[in-house]
This record gives C-alpha cells, sequence and structure tokens, in this order.
C-alpha cells in the first residue's frame, strides 16, 4: 500500500475547504491520473500526498507510514522517498541545468557530498542520461534562466526521474510542452514507474493524455472526488459534468476535442 | 452578488499615512528641527569660516607617504574586520533564518527544538550589534592592548550582529521557493541554502557586505581614537593640531575609499547576477 487517504479535509486558514472528505487508497507500483477542473483541489492533494501540507483532519498514510506522527529524522527520510514534479518548477534562474538536476538527491547524500558538488558535479553523467530522457541533453550547463518553460519542466521532470523516489507524485509536468513531446514526457514518466515498480500520480490538465497512459483515473472536484474509474469506463457525460464550469469543451494537449477513445493500458505514442 | 467599485485598501492606506505624519511631527519639534537656521546670514558667513580652514590640502609629499601608510592600515583594519564578521554572522544568520525551518513545513516535528536555537542566536546577534563599536574596542584594548586588533576585534564583534541580522532578513525576504522545494523533497538545511537560497540572494547579501566594508573603514576612524592606528589615528593628531588641510587630505581619502567601494560593489554585483 502506497498511499492511503482516509476521509482527509483540509482546510485553509482563511476558512477555505480545499479538500473535502477524500478517502483513496493507491496501491504500490499503481499509476493514477488525476483531472478536474483549475481550483478543483489537485495541487492541493498532491501537496498533502508529497507531506508539505497537513491535513486538518482525517488519516494519512504514504508509504507504510503516518508522516506526521514521525519524528524529525524519519520525516526527513520519508521525504527524500517521496518525489514531487511542480507545476512551476522553483529553481533559481542563476542556478544551471546540471545544479538544479544533480539537487535531486540532497536528501540522500550526506551534507558534505552536496557541498562538494557545487565545486565540481559529482555525477555529470548521471545528470547528462536523465536530461537526454526529458530530450535536453544539450542544456547541461545552461543556466535555468535563460531556458524556455518547456524547457524548464522538462528540467524539473528530470530532477525526479534523478532523485529515484518510490513515490513519484506530478503536478501538471506538461502544462507547457507542446503536444509530440508532452506525450513523449508522460509514456518517459510512465516507463520510470513500470521499470522500477514505483508508484506514479499524475495531475493533468490534459484529459487524452491521462486516458492514454493511465490505467486508473481519479477525477477531483470542489475538493471531493467525483470519480475513481479506468479511463475505459469514463464517459463523455461524467467529463462534461466534472469540466461544467469551464469551457464548453473538455481541455486536451493540443486544443482539438477529446476523439481519443479511452484504451487502459498504454503502448504507442499517441502524437507522431 | 453585490460589491461596490471603491478601493477597499484606500482608507486604510490614508489613515496609515496620517498616523506616520502624526508620529514624525512631535520628532521635528523636540529636536527643534529648523532648516530655516542653516540659510541665515551669520550661519553662512560661520560655516564658510569653518569651511575655509580645510583648504588649502597639505600635499607635502612627506605627509601623503604617511597617508598612503595609514590607508593601508585603514584597508587592513576593516577588511579583517569585516572577515570576522562574515565568520560571525552567516552560521548565526542560518540559524535564525526562518525560510530554512523545517519545522516550519506542515507544521511538522522539532519546532521546539527549532526555537531553541533561534531564540539565543537571535539573542546574541542583538547582543553584539547593540554596544557600539568603540566600547567594544575599549574592552578588547584591555585584552590585546592598543593597536590594530583591538580595532579589528571590535568591528567583527559589532558588525558581525548587523551581517546576521540583515543577512537572515534578506534570506527570508527573496523567493523562498526553491529552498522549500529542496526542504520537502528531504533536504539538509545547508542543502536547502546552498542549492535554493544562495543563487537567489547572493547579489544581495554581496551588495550588504560591500556596504558594510565602507562603514567599517569608516569605523576605523573612531578605533583611531583607542590608538588602533590608520587613517582614524592620523586624523585625531590633524584634529588636535588644528591642522584644516591635513583633516581635508584625510576626508579626501576617505571619498576616494567609498569611492573604491561603491565601484567593487557593482563590479562583484555583476558577476553574481
Amino acid at each position: 500500500m502506497s498511499v492511503s487517504l482516509s476521509q482527509v479535509s483540509l482546510e485553509f486558514s482563511n476558512g477555505f475547504r480545499a479538500i473535502n472528505g477524500v478517502s483513496c487508497e493507491i496501491g504500490r507500483g499503481e499509476r493514477v491520473a488525476i483531472i478536474g477542473p483549475s481550483g478543483a483541489g489537485k495541487t492541493t492533494l498532491l501537496r498533502l500526498l508529497a507531506t508539505a501540507l497537513r491535513p486538518s483532519s482525517g488519516s494519512l498514510n504514504i508509504l507504510g507510514a503516518d508522516p506526521w506522527s514521525l519524528d524529525r529524522l524519519a520525516l526527513r527520510r520519508l521525504r527524500g522517498c517521496v518525489g514531487m514534479v511542480h507545476q512551476a518548477p522553483p529553481i533559481p534562474p542563476r542556478q544551471r541545468v546540471v545544479t538544479a538536476v544533480l539537487a535531486g538527491r540532497l536528501g540522500r547524500w550526506p551534507a558534505w557530498k552536496g557541498l562538494a558538488s557545487l565545486f565540481y558535479p559529482v555525477d555529470i553523467a548521471g545528470a547528462e542520461t536523465v536530461l537526454a530522457r526529458v530530450e535536453i541533453a544539450d542544456k547541461l550547463f545552461e543556466r535555468c534562466g535563460e531556458l524556455s518553460g518547456g524547457q524548464l519542466q522538462r528540467v524539473g521532470v528530470a530532477r525526479i526521474l534523478y532523485q529515484q523516489p518510490e513515490l513519484v507524485l506530478t503536478d501538471e509536468p506538461v502544462s507547457a510542452v507542446d503536444p509530440a513531446l508532452s506525450d513523449r514526457i508522460i509514456g518517459e514518466l510512465n516507463r520510470e514507474a513500470i521499470e522500477r515498480g514505483v508508484t506514479l500520480i499524475a495531475s493533468l490538465h490534459a484529459v487524452d493524455l491521462a486516458l492514454h497512459w493511465f490505467p486508473r483515473v481519479i477525477g477531483v472536484k470542489a475538493g471531493e472526488i467525483q470519480f475513481d474509474l479506468p479511463p475505459m469506463r469514463v464517459s463523455d457525460a461524467m467529463l462534461r459534468e466534472l469540466y461544467a464550469s469551464e469551457t464548453a469543451q473538455v481541455p486536451t494537449q493540443d486544443n482539438r476535442p477529446l476523439a481519443v477513445v479511452p484504451a487502459g493500458v498504454r503502448r504507442k505514442p499517441m502524437y507522431l | 452578488m453585490n460589491y461596490t467599485l471603491r478601493d477597499p485598501a484606500a482608507l486604510p492606506r490614508l489613515c496609515l499615512t496620517a498616523l506616520i505624519l502624526l508620529l514624525l511631527w512631535p520628532g521635528f519639534q523636540l529636536t527643534e528641527f529648523d532648516p530655516a537656521a542653516l540659510f541665515d546670514a551669520r550661519s553662512r558667513e560661520t560655516m564658510g569660516k569653518f569651511i575655509g580652514t580645510f583648504f588649502p590640502l597639505q600635499t607635502s609629499a612627506e605627509f601623503l607617504q604617511l597617508i598612503a601608510k595609514s590607508t593601508l592600515e585603514t584597508l587592513a583594519i576593516a577588511t579583517a574586520g569585516m572577515a570576522l564578521a562574515t565568520l560571525i554572522g552567516c552560521p548565526l544568520a542560518l540559524m535564525v533564518t526562518r525560510s530554512l525551518s523545517v519545522s516550519r513545513i506542515g507544521p511538522g516535528p522539532g519546532a521546539a527544538l527549532g526555537r531553541a536555537v533561534r531564540l539565543p542566536a537571535r539573542f546574541i546577534l542583538m547582543f553584539f550589534r547593540s554596544i557600539p563599536e568603540i566600547v567594544w574596542a575599549l574592552l578588547f584594548v584591555r585584552a590585546v592592548g592598543l593597536g590594530p586588533a583591538a580595532g579589528v576585534l571590535a568591528i567583527g564583534v559589532t558588525y558581525g550582529g548587523m551581517l546576521g541580522k540583515v543577512y537572515s532578513e534578506v534570506l527570508e525576504s527573496n523567493d523562498t521557493r526553491p529552498a522549500t522545494a529542496l526542504l520537502e523533497a528531504g533536504s539538509g538545511r545547508l542543502g536547502a541554502f546552498f542549492y535554493g537560497m544562495w543563487p537567489v540572494a547572493l547579489p544581495e547579501l554581496v551588495s550588504y557586505t560591500v556596504y558594510r566594508w565602507e562603514c567599517a573603514v569608516r569605523a576605523s576612524v573612531i578605533m583611531g581614537f583607542v590608538g588602533a592606528g590608520g587613517l582614524g589615528q592620523q586624523m585625531e593628531l590633524s584634529m588636535r593640531m588644528m591642522d584644516g588641510g591635513e583633516v581635508s587630505t584625510i576626508l579626501l581619502v576617505f571619498f576616494l575609499l567609498v569611492v573604491l567601494a561603491d565601484a567593487v560593489s557593482a563590479f562583484l554585483r555583476k558577476l553574481v547576477a
């Protein structure tokens, strides 16, 4: 059991109830997509799983432990096993790509190794390998401030691939990336999860990517789970109701109408 | 929903501005602040006479040689003092800054330990900077005798307190998202600082440190009065002999040192930007 939520609620200090009684269980090695309209609570849910936020009520179990009853060192070790790709990568513009990627293992490395890596990167080959998987190996020594939005998002994904966590959380990891490349990136994340047998939970704005690549889709609206089904069972009516407050069309990565037939487990890329 | 189109922040801002002006007014009254007195004919005359004693500048070769040697001494005192201040200020700043606090995330475990470290560190910083340098210098003179060492120690301690406070506030006011993301991924405090805060805050830290070095040069004037050597001691001798020309030469050197510090700061900021 990788992640277990039981009647979890989160209320912010201004009284806004972001998550409302969510219960969910995700096993080890599962690949789950979370979809929903803007402001539904997808990011808040992922940050709860990443132990960045503390639930107001309900119980939470991450990788076999209740994170908020652990002591400092155990919580730090747990956090090193959970990786999060943020929607807007929190990387300083001055930092170089190689340093930003190597920062993924700071939770695992001893302090001296992290500091030594600032003088001369300790694992350039490793960084280059993961950057090649997201197709920006040529930007190894560039400063992150000089990259485009999509390239920066890919550096964030590369950092998670380098960290090799047990639980991979990604918050709209390809929102700024073009459709063909975003398909390959999601494919790469799925491949990583399957190969290493780790859990992948991705929040996606593009429904076509979610239905294509993930064997389990959770729809979230107004802080509650609307449905939790394999993609073949997600009907058009359910999607329309989920996105009722947004545009007339269900959002997709290339903004074309959702024409794809949900097909469960993925094999081939979608965009050519 | 019925909402008006008035700006809700306008009234609080107006009240706050009025309050600030109301608080400043007694200050001006108490200090008998009267700018008109500066431009009074008699004041102009006396000020003019005073400024006149500063000219002509003393430019004899032996005096200039003496000043050159003293300038080097002053620079040495200021630089050594700042090095010591950085050694004191940096670790304390890292202990005090809340943006590197792991217990803040959640909030999670370790809050009590964090407070137990943070509060004494803040107290030490406050203690160091609340006592003026001259008093520290008088204390250290008892230990290491008259000379530059007392000045270096005094500058180191006082400026260490100032650097520590401002560094921690700079680190808290800059973008904390990179450091927080690293802490949430299990990084330690030092790792989060060097990978997440250092690249963001470095230009600001550098500019403040160079400014404090410039202040240390000026502080060495006061150190000179306890026999710490350098330009301060020269200035004290010249003032006692009422030689305005020598004093103004020394002041010119000060001005040039400030120009130098300004240039160094601009150069370093461009380098780390």
